[in-house]
């Protein structure tokens, strides 16, 4: 008997709190199409992601390679053209370092978009430079660290054989340096993930953004943004885990 | 040109040493006038106490050490001068270091490829080909496809030697390559550098082994503060040696 009332209350106060979830997720989600706004973030959010890492490790690896040679050979260098070029260089690096350091990403988008690209229509290239070129500096350190950690020995066999310093890089201290900061460099590449976020600071139709734009039709901000940060959270938690599957390959190459 | 010209004067000589220099800040002077020619075939063992410059003189020939001032000809071509490109010359000298410096991100095989397909653009399977013939020699061609931190410290400097040899070096550069080992490992390491000496190969060695010194080798350089203070036969050398440095320095290690 007071069981099956128990039961009865328990089914008239389900349906109710489940209705308006479901209305909240009807009309937040279905209702005119509009889970295609985080659908459509979400993959923005991978390309800008995708090609920023891109050009971050390019840009990082030219800048680790310069700032190690130098502090590695310029006090052996002879005089003349190379080690000028190289002493320019690692200033010109070291300035870029500072600068993409010393401020906010935020705000290095802006002035990407704004200043420099200013007649541009093209956002996602605005995007990719802008977390690209930032990301970057924060990957030469990583790099350079990695590189610095590699025994000299290794450099000297290298050159021993006949390698130049390039390829002596390239084929043997690279590889290795590489291995060794993998997780700093994976850490690197989920904070892009998330800084990609401020893309919509310049118009860029990211995820956070998608949701904020479902937020502001339907006024309801609890399903939306926890939507996206729930997406969020499964791409990092996706990518970390690849990252320790290749992490574990690497390591067993050597045992 | 003057690889001609070389012939023409001593036909046997491989590397030419004059007024070798090397000064560090402070007028430290690791290497100070070394003057020596090593000739096809010689096997050249150098001793001396631990700072005497005797690695560092190893390491001037390949130019792993840049010296302050002297010349370096290398099958008569001066390459301490600027103009001539090290790394083309560095090919034809091996080098072997006190600790290995193998590869461990490559295999063992790739460790002995690399450079013979990168730099002398030979295809892969006739770099293996050549790479496991040499293996077979030193009796580790079942370790083909381990990783280096797989082998014992003797196994790593055997494959070291035949990684060099990859490169078919006309001279061969030992900087203390048993010092790092086991006392139980030091025989093979030997062994090996024993046949390379048979075979013909120009050895320049840096060691602490006299026995390997007096047996092996054609010359001995006694070396002290960055000069060469006696040099001559084993038999000149360990028997009669004439210096006061170089006698005070046997009894030590004999």
């Amino acid at each position: 008997m007071y069981n099956s009332i128990l039961a009865h209350r328990v089914c008239l106060a389900l349906p109710a709190w489940l209705a308006k979830l479901k209305d909240e997720f009807y009309i937040n989600f279905v209702a005119e199409d509009r889970y295609k706004y985080l659908v459509k973030g979400l993959w923005m959010t991978l390309k800008i992601t995708f090609f920023a890492v891109l050009l971050g490790i390019a840009l990082g690896v030219i800048a680790a390679i310069i700032r190690s040679t130098h502090d590695k050979t310029i006090e052996e260098m002879r005089p003349g053209f190379g080690k000028g070029l190289l002493i320019v260089l690692n200033a010109l690096v070291k300035l870029y370092l500072t600068v993409i350091r010393g401020t906010p990403v935020v705000v290095q988008l802006m002035i990407t978009y704004y200043i420099i690209f200013a007649s541009s229509t093209n956002t996602l290239l605005v995007a990719v430079l802008a977390f690209g070129i930032n990301s970057g500096a924060y990957v030469a350190e990583i790099i350079r660290s990695g590189i610095m950690s590699i025994d000299n020995g290794q450099f000297e066999a290298g050159r021993s054989l006949g390698f130049n310093y390039i390829q002596t890089m390239i084929y043997i201290i690279i590889p290795q340096a590489f291995k060794n900061v993998l997780p700093a460099l994976a850490n690197e590449f989920i904070v892009l993930i998330k800084e990609t976020s401020v893309s919509g600071y310049v118009g860029i139709q990211d995820l956070t953004r998608g949701g904020d734009v479902i937020r502001s039709r339907t006024f309801v901000a609890f399903m939306p943004l926890l939507a996206v940060a729930g997406i969020y959270l499964i791409i990092v938690v996706f990518f970390s885990k690849m990252v320790s599957i290749l992490e574990r390959r690497l390591r067993n190459s050597e045992r | 040109m003057s690889a001609d010209n070389s012939n023409n004067n001593h036909s046997d000589v491989l590397i030419s040493v004059r007024d070798l220099c090397k000064h560090y800040k402070g007028d430290i002077r690791a290497l100070d006038g070394i003057s020596t020619d090593i000739k096809k075939g010689e096997v050249v063992v150098i001793i001396g106490p631990s700072g005497s410059g005797k690695s560092t003189f190893l390491r001037s020939l390949n130019l792993l050490e840049r010296p302050t001032s002297g010349h370096i000809t290398f099958e008569g071509i001066d390459i301490t001068s600027p103009e001539n490109d090290i790394n083309k010359y560095r090919q034809k000298m091996g080098m072997v270091f006190q600790h290995f410096n193998l590869f461990p991100h490559l295999t063992i095989i790739d460790n002995m490829t690399l450079a013979p397909r990168k730099l002398l653009k030979m295809n892969k399977v006739d770099a293996e080909t050549k790479a496991r013939e040499l293996l077979a020699k030193v009796a580790l061609e079942d370790r083909a496809d381990a990783y280096p931190s797989q082998l014992s410290g003797g196994q790593k400097q055997r494959i070291a030697i035949v990684r060099a040899l990859c490169m078919s070096p006309d001279v061969l550069l030992f900087d203390e390559p048993t010092s790092a080992l086991d006392p139980e490992m030091v025989g093979e390491v030997l062994d090996v550098m024993k046949d390379l000496a048979k075979t013909g190969m120009t050895m320049a060695v840096v060691t602490h082994e006299m026995g390997f010194a007096r047996e092996v080798g054609s010359r001995v350089i006694f070396m002290d503060e960055g000069k060469i203070i006696e040099e001559g036969t084993p038999e000149e050398i360990f028997d009669h040696p004439q210096n006061d440095r170089l006698k005070t320095f046997l009894a030590k290690v004999l």
